[in-house]
């Protein structure tokens, strides 16, 4: 292989390129991105840099390092397609880049609001642009209205209360975080917000937006109004697959990749937020959207791109990613509370508290099914948590194997 | 599981806790009483490591941290640190941090606190 092409300039595509040289690659890396900016990390933009409290500068993921890479970067240049081979993409600048190997890296973006395109005030989160521009609407005042207690909705009221702006959450599922957490644990995660006096409106969605060119407020489908002068969307992601409409991939729920990241086109491997890869403990594809997933699938699915395609399944992973790396984890912050995850969850594990109390804010609950914990969940208890993620990282690894 | 404990200073060592009392895999976070830099001393294997304890990345303590071999993985966002360099192994840290020698006398675990290494 003697030049691959990275697609997407994040955390997914910037982690790959360094694995292509740290597996002993010397080859061309092309590394396209749409955006502007060299890759940055997203997850401080809902946290910290709403509050001004970190820098654009402290969000840059390349260091001096990189520049030993050797990568060719394509900056603000989008990929619009890829063949059928996938050995050649066009580019939006009317160029191509032609390469023996291809890892797929666009990520996602946040899905919209139906009717609201083009009213001002009304925000997503997903890139810095994004960042700047709802922090100067948090700047110039509420009231704010967030649509989805999702866990960036929930640590965007947790800033906005920070700056002092007045904030309401609306959220259409009876229960915020049930998806993730379940019932139970979404109840005592969004007990936080209750904590701090910010109310969330369950049960009924969005209906539309009011307002001409600048929103004004927020109408429920039970008819609550809810004044806003500025609203913020978090209702979820959407990968970046579009462009890859044609190029005979599973677009299914995002690019879908066997275990190790391989794709259905040999030479094409895919991670991060926009891939959807099997995963054998739930039997199906999963689009994670984890920060950690996006740093650690990149040296399986690099692996997997090095070794070639004739490696059968299983056989190209030596070493096959790090134990630790393949158990999903996340966390979140939500005032001054640290919120962490790891594991699969599924509806009808039971949820046990192993210390503290939901009720304080402080404990760790761990999930079981059958007897076996399949999660744990830690609020405030970093030391705890790790200590389950570890009982975890080695049972699944067992199953893994 | 971790001990934190106020430390006493004997000029810049401190003690950190009994031998005993830091088993292989463990570690210990020694929140100085000053109020400077907390130090994070890991038993890794039979060997004794001390490394400050907060992360360079964000506000995490290291303590907390996933030992694997002569590297602490951060609690938080899994950036790994070599206990033997202070180095990072990835992102998202870009800067290492202080490492301390650690000796035991007197059955007692006794990390000498290094002057800054320069940042890069
Ligand atoms: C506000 C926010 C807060 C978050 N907080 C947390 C958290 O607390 N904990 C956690 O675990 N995770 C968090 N996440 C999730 C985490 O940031 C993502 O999992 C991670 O960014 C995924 O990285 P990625 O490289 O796969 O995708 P992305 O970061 O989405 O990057 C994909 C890149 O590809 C570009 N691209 C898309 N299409 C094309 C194309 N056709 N051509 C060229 N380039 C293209 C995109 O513009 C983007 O730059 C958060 C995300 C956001 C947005
Ligand atoms: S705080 Fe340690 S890696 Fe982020």
């Amino acid at each position: 292989m003697r030049s691959v092409a990275v697609v997407g300039a994040s955390l997914a595509g910037l982690t790959a390129a360094r694995a292509l040289r740290a597996q002993g690659y010397d080859g061309g890396i092309t590394l396209i991105g749409d955006e502007r900016q060299a890759p940055y990390d997203r997850p401080p933009l809902s946290k910290d840099f709403l509050l001004s409290r970190t820098s654009a500068e402290d969000l840059a993921l390349t260091t001096e390092d990189d520049q030993s890479l050797g990568i060719d970067w394509r900056l603000a240049t989008a990929a619009t397609a890829l063949d059928t081979a996938g050995r050649r993409i066009t580019l939006s600048d009317g160029g191509e880049v032609r390469a023996d190997g291809v890892v797929i890296a666009t990520g996602a973006r946040a899905r919209t609001l139906p009717g609201a395109g083009g009213m001002s005030g009304v925000h997503t989160l997903r890139t810095l642009d994004d960042a700047l521009a709802l922090r100067e609407s948090l700047c110039a005042g509420g009231p704010l209205v967030i649509v989805g207690a999702g866990f960036i909705g929930s640590e965007v009221a947790s800033a906005a209360l920070a700056a002092g702006v007045g904030v309401t959450v609306v959220e259409a599922l009876p229960v915020p975080l049930a998806g993730p957490l379940g019932a139970e644990m979404g109840a005592a995660c969004a007990g936080l917000h209750a904590d701090h006096g910010i109310p969330v409106l369950c049960g009924s969605p969005v209906r539309e937006l009011l307002g001409g060119a600048r929103v004004e407020g927020v109408r429920l489908e039970d008819g609550t109004v809810l004044p806003a002068a500025a609203v913020l969307v978090g209702m979820g992601s959407v990968p970046n697959t579009e462009w890859l409409a044609g190029s005979g991939l599973d677009l299914r729920g995002g690019v879908r990749t066997d275990s190790r990241g391989a794709t259905g086109l040999p030479h094409v491997v895919a991670v991060g937020d926009c891939a959807a890869s099997y995963r054998p403990d739930a039997a199906r594809h999963v689009r994670t959207e984890h920060w950690t997933d996006a740093l650690r699938q990149p040296e399986t699915a690099v692996r997997t791109l090095l070794a070639g395609p004739d490696t059968a399944p299983g056989t190209a992973s030596a070493g096959g990613g790090s134990v630790r790396g393949l158990l999903p984890y996340f966390w979140s912050e939500q005032y001054g509370v640290r919120i962490q995850f790891a594991g699969a969850r599924r509806d009808g594990d039971s949820v046990r508290i192993d210390s503290g109390d939901p009720e304080d804010r402080c404990f760790l609950a761990v999930y079981e099914r059958d007897g076996r914990p399949t999660a744990v969940l830690g609020m405030d208890q970093p030391k705890q948590f790790t200590w389950w993620r570890r009982q975890l990282a080695a049972q699944w690894a067992a199953v893994a194997t | 599981m971790e001990h934190s404990e106020t430390l006493t200073r004997e000029g810049t060592v401190l003690v950190a806790c009994r031998i005993e009392d830091l088993p292989p895999g463990e570690s210990v976070r020694i929140d100085a009483a000053d109020g400077t830099q907390a130090v994070a001393v890991f038993n890794a294997d039979g060997e004794l490591y001390a490394i400050d304890d907060t992360c360079t990345h964000q506000d995490a303590s290291l303590a907390d941290g996933w030992l694997e071999g002569c590297t602490v993985e951060c609690p938080l966002h899994a950036a790994c640190f070599d206990l033997r360099t202070g180095m990072p192994n990835g992102p998202p840290a870009k800067r290492p941090v202080r490492t301390h020698r650690v000796t035991v006398e007197d059955g007692f675990v006794r990390v000498h606190v290094a002057v800054p290494v320069q940042a890069f």
